[in-house]
């Protein structure tokens, strides 16, 4: 299936490589393949690229280039994060986060668990909010490291990170956030800010997949998690990848220039879509909150039907989303996220994500607008219940 | 003039395996875990790569686990098979990678033996037999080493090992392209591999656990490979290093049947690879270097010569001569070398790699390495020689 | 995402005999909007009740479930109630061209609607929501009706006649069959422990025409052997990783332990020592030896 006849609307869980960022990467790919380590002039090139690259990103997130550790994937800046928090203060064995965390933070805190540690999992309301009376309370003298994405992939909601982090250092507890949905989306701002780790990924912001960022706060500790050679400044062990990196440098720098047109075009392409399909379809019901949201994700619940038959239907017209249901999450249990939100069963399973980019067009968005309600309707009629 | 005589410390991606990355970074950029037809064309692509990965190995694609290259692959396998008061045996030449996250054990409360090497840079399998303890939960020891390029004897470690009931890895970064790699052969239960040594990209490497073999993942997520390694696939790199894989399997083959045709070697369905890398041509251009500085500098001492190594590499001490001043020479005159693990070489330590090997520190200090590789010319090495001819002596002078 | 043959993508994008049907002789309804998946079958025999002559259904789930009960309502079309009720999961998939391993309880769902829609055509009681113990000749048995896995409200029951219809060998395959054990995994192990049984009985039938066995030893002897085992070969090895294990009970072939020191607090110790102990207590007293952990 070409792109032509595609309309993608899954950039929350990854993005189409921008051209530019192909084009950045090419020369190191090609030419430019010397180690960044090597002591000589041809390493040298690329060890460049590579600073180049440092600045770029620590650009759009507002923070010094000494702060940006590059990493494989988001998920390995998660892990290394937590972990090192931990290493470093062996009298602290509480760890505090959300229950809509991704996978890559709750799968490290079950494992943590069953080693120890003990584990708060903040809850949130029925639009997905966390309430900071609950991190007041529950962070202590006793916490590590309190974890709290700035964004939540499915619902797309937005959390006052930078609120949490000043609770969790009046304790002495460090602060880290996965920003891995928000950063490209919204901006994102750690200069005077109290976030001790953040974690990013090229793939969700038209960067190559296999790369990824740990920012860590001047003056803060950290262990190195993968252990070897002294790459990334003694941080971060192995060769570097390069043309991966380099062409994250140019995806961020493409993200800040875009940035506005993601505030204002992405989101009112979003929230189009949203209004119409609310119109248009039956019970549908919108999980998260419509105030604090990321600009181009709108999550639907279509009750009494089921999403796998949902994304298949539409998959049929060329769209590609994706859905909270048992079927498609890979386990048989539905989002977790949704069931934190305490998203009525009748409805969990019939949830789809919408995840926009700058490359959608109204276009696009009105052929799903003209394409799903009928697809909701047939269901309808398929399902027992809803009568 | 710019020559490269570096390929131990990385190598130029072959424009074949940049080819099969376009792709994915182009139309089929969907996330292999993803329901729709995005998604299943690129889980298509990785299962594609995986499958020549394992075939390159001799081993089974459920065996194959990928990651961001061998320095996470280390790293893995020695955080998830260490445990307090266990004891792991490695060689005293094993690169950062290994050595570094051992040492980091340590503190732990995991025992480490670093087994030396012998004078030519070879880890006896005896040597290492008499390291292991009923404590002993691992052996490590690379296949080729580095910076000397000679080949450990791995399949009898791993023989008299398993006689033992301890599992063996082994670091073949280097090795891959070099020589064939077989785990049925070596009878390894552990093996790490790094795509950018041998004309893949940079950015992946990928983890061999024997069937039946337990190990835990390093970096715990999404439940992506099989559980075994979180984290969404780098796809571009898994997809280059799948066909830098089928690429040296097509090359070492040609090499040892001699189907080479003006420096290719067919593929068999119309098309050629080059002959270089993994064989006849790149030994010939080292041998010669080696026997032009011999001739040149008597007291050179060409470190492992004595033992067998790959066709490539060469690590030459020169007296009285500080090897990262000379490689500084090289340099400036557009020829690229290195003074050993391109990873140390920031540092002004002695390399490791001759202290194992009973070298003194003053000698570690005077090695330097030239890897040949795919391009690499006869005039090229020429050059070479002439720059050695000239720096080398001034070197000594200051020295 | 899933590969579905044609024949599967047919059935859902165009699936047969949806709807009710007014005077029904049967309904069968299960599944729940709980488990994700729900079906209710119709069926309506023929003048002499003997035949369906119409069946209907409506199904809440996956691509896989909607094809599903498509294809069985295609299927029992004309068939006879005795040749209806024989109909396996097997069927289901093998009319649709196979299904993906991991989709399996949608065709078990479908042969369990045509049994509970048959059963409610005799007038016995209509299994209840997400009860899945399906065969309504069966006598009641607590120990085959308590539910093994909570989260998917499976009964031990309906996993013993999975595993032997399609003789499954893997907790996974029982998962991809049932959903049990795909939760939060608590009951994975007795999922396993069922597998054993159920092959372990059909075993026993060719043992006796298999080779002669290991020569056999009294209870005395085996007990004694095994807490030697125990005490020359396993604790050394575990208390030298700070670890430990204390022997529970011996009940013939069973051998309950508790893992201590280091290794309790460790999951993956967990699961890699019960199978290292496990191996070494049948390299060196029997092969039918199996461990389980006790409290």
């Amino acid at each position: 299936m070409s792109t032509d006849t595609v309309i993608y609307v899954d950039n929350n869980s990854t993005t189409r490589v921008a051209p530019e960022v192909v084009e950045a990467m090419l020369p190191y790919l090609n030419t430019w393949y010397g180690n960044p380590s090597s002591p000589h002039a041809f390493g040298e090139v690329s060890r460049k690229a590579v600073e180049k690259a440092r600045g770029q990103v620590a650009a759009l997130l507002g923070a010094l280039p000494e702060e940006i550790i590059f990493t494989g994937c988001g998920t390995e800046s998660d892990n290394a994060a937590i972990l090192s928090a931990l290493e470093n203060d062996v009298k602290r064995r509480k760890i505090v986060t959300t229950a809509v965390e991704h996978p890559a933070i709750l799968s490290l805190c079950k494992v943590l668990q069953q080693r120890g540690y003990h584990i708060d999992y903040v809850p949130v309301d029925t639009k997905g909010r966390l309430n900071l009376e609950h991190f007041r309370q529950i962070v202590s003298e006793e916490t590590a490291i309190v974890s709290v994405m700035w964004a939540n992939n499915e619902s797309g909601n937005l959390y006052p990170v930078q609120e949490i982090a000043e609770i969790a250092h009046a304790k002495g507890a460090l602060f880290h956030t996965d920003a891995v949905q928000a950063v490209g989306k919204i901006p994102v701002n750690l200069k005077d800010g109290r976030i001790d780790f953040l974690s990013m990924s090229g793939h969700k912001l038209h960067a190559p997949k296999g790369v990824g960022v740990l920012y860590r706060r001047k003056g803060v500790k950290f262990n190195q998690f993968v252990i070897g050679g002294h790459q990334e400044h003694g941080l971060r062990a192995g060769t570097e990848n390069v043309p991966g990196i380099v062409g994250l440098g140019r995806a961020a720098e493409l993200a800040e220039q875009f940035l506005y047109e993601e505030q204002t075009k992405v989101r009112a392409l979003r929230d189009h879509l949203e209004a119409r399909l609310l119109a248009l379809c039956p019970d549908p019901l919108v999980n998260g909150d419509p105030e604090h949201r990321l600009p181009n994700t709108a999550n639907i619940s279509f009750k009494y039907i089921e999403g796998e038959s949902i994304l298949m239907l539409i998959n049929q017209f060329g769209i590609c989303a994706s859905s909270g249901s048992a079927c498609t999450s890979g386990s048989l249990e539905p989002s977790h996220v949704l069931r934190a939100m305490s998203v009525p069963q009748i409805a969990i399973h019939g949830s789809i994500r919408f995840s926009l980019c700058r490359y959608n067009t109204r276009q696009e968005i009105d052929t799903i607008i003209e394409k799903l309600p009928p697809v909701i309707k047939r269901l309808r009629e398929i399902s027992p219940y809803g009568r | 003039m710019h020559i490269y005589l570096d390929h131990n410390a990385t190598t130029r991606p072959d424009p074949a395996v940049v080819a099969e990355m376009l792709p994915c970074l182009g139309e089929i950029f969907g996330n292999p875990s993803s329901a729709h037809t995005f998604g299943q064309e690129a889980r298509r692509v990785a299962d594609l790569a995986r499958q020549r990965v394992a075939a390159f190995l001799g081993a089974h694609t459920d065996e194959i686990v990928f990651t961001s290259g061998g320095s996470e692959a280390c790293n893995q396998l020695l955080h998830g098979l260490a445990r307090p008061g266990r004891h792991i045996v490695v060689s005293g030449i094993e690169h950062p990678a290994v050595l570094a996250p051992c040492a980091a054990l340590e503190a732990c409360g995991v025992r480490i033996t670093r087994v030396a090497a012998d004078a030519s840079g070879v880890v006896h399998p005896e040597a290492v037999a008499a390291a292991l303890t009923p404590e002993t939960g691992l052996v490590s020891v690379m296949l080729v080493n580095n910076d000397t390029g000679v080949i450990q004897p791995v399949a009898e470690i791993a023989k008299l090992a398993h006689a033992r009931g301890v599992p063996v890895h082994t670091d073949a970064v280097q090795a891959a392209g070099k020589i064939p790699v077989d785990v049925r052969a070596l009878g390894v239960d552990f093996l790490t591999l790094s795509a950018h040594k041998f004309n893949g990209p940079k950015g992946v490497g990928a983890l061999y656990i024997r069937g039946g073999r337990e190990l835990p993942p390093l970096i715990r997520g999404g439940g992506q490979e099989n559980r075994r390694r979180a984290g969404t696939e780098n796809l571009p790199g898994i997809a280059g290093f799948g066909k830098a894989c089928e690429l040296a399997a097509v090359r070492l083959n040609g090499e040892k049947t001699e189907e080479r045709k003006n420096g290719r070697i067919n593929t068999g369905n119309g098309g050629s690879v080059d002959a270089g890398n993994a064989g006849t041509e790149t030994g010939e251009l080292r041998n010669y270097l080696e026997t032009k500085i011999v001739e040149l500098f008597p007291d050179a001492v060409v470190n492992g010569a004595a033992a067998e190594r790959v066709s490539n590499t060469s690590l030459i001490s020169f007296p009285g001569v500080n090897a990262q001043a000379l490689a500084l020479n090289l340099d400036l005159a557009g020829v690229a070398i290195s003074t050993g693990s391109a990873c140390s070489s920031s540092s002004r330590d002695p390399s490791h790699v001759l202290l194992a090997m009973g070298r003194t520190p003053q000698q570690a200090l005077e090695a330097v390495r030239f890897s040949v590789g795919p391009g690499n010319t006869a005039a090229e090495i020429e050059h070479a020689l002439q720059l050695l001819a000239a720096a080398v002596p001034r070197l000594r002078k200051v020295g | 995402m899933w590969n579905y043959t044609e024949k599967v993508m047919d059935h859902f994008l165009n699936p047969r005999n949806v709807g009710e049907i007014a005077n029904a002789d049967g309904i069968g309804e299960v599944g729940s909007i709980v488990c994700g998946d729900a079906m209710k079958l119709y069926i309506k025999l023929d003048a002499k009740k003997e035949r369906i002559a119409e069946a209907k259904f409506q199904t809440f789930g996956c691509a896989s479930a909607i094809a599903s009960a498509s294809a069985l309502t295609e299927m029992v079309k004309g068939k006879t109630v005795a040749e209806a009720e024989k109909l396996t999961n097997q069927d289901i998939a093998h009319f649709l061209g196979e299904l993906p391993e991991e989709k399996m309880h949608c065709s078990v769902m479908g042969m369990e609607a045509m049994q509970a829609a048959l059963a409610n055509c005799r007038g016995l009681p209509a299994p209840a929501v997400c009860d899945h113990s399906h065969n309504p000749h069966a006598a009641p048995d607590p120990q085959l009706d308590r539910v093994v896995c909570h989260c998917f409200q499976v009964t031990e029951r309906k996993i013993r006649e999975v595993v032997e219809m399609n003789n499954l060998q893997t907790v996974e395959q029982v998962t991809h069959y049932t959903k049990a054990g795909g939760g939060c995994g608590g009951c994975r192990e007795e999922i396993d422990e069922i597998i054993k049984a159920v092959h372990g009985e059909a075993k026993k039938k060719q043992a006796a025409a298999d080779q002669p066995q290991s020569p056999k030893m009294t209870n005395l002897q085996r007990i004694t052997l095994i807490q030697k085992t125990f005490d020359t070969e396993i604790r050394g090895a575990l208390q030298a990783d700070g670890g430990d294990v204390e022997l529970l009970d011996i009940d013939g072939d069973t051998v309950t332990v508790k893992l201590v020191g280091r290794c309790s607090g460790c999951a993956s110790a967990h699961h890699t020592l019960k199978n290292w102990i496990e191996a070494k207590l049948r390299e060196k007293v029997g092969p039918s030896i199996n461990v389980v952990e006790g409290k």
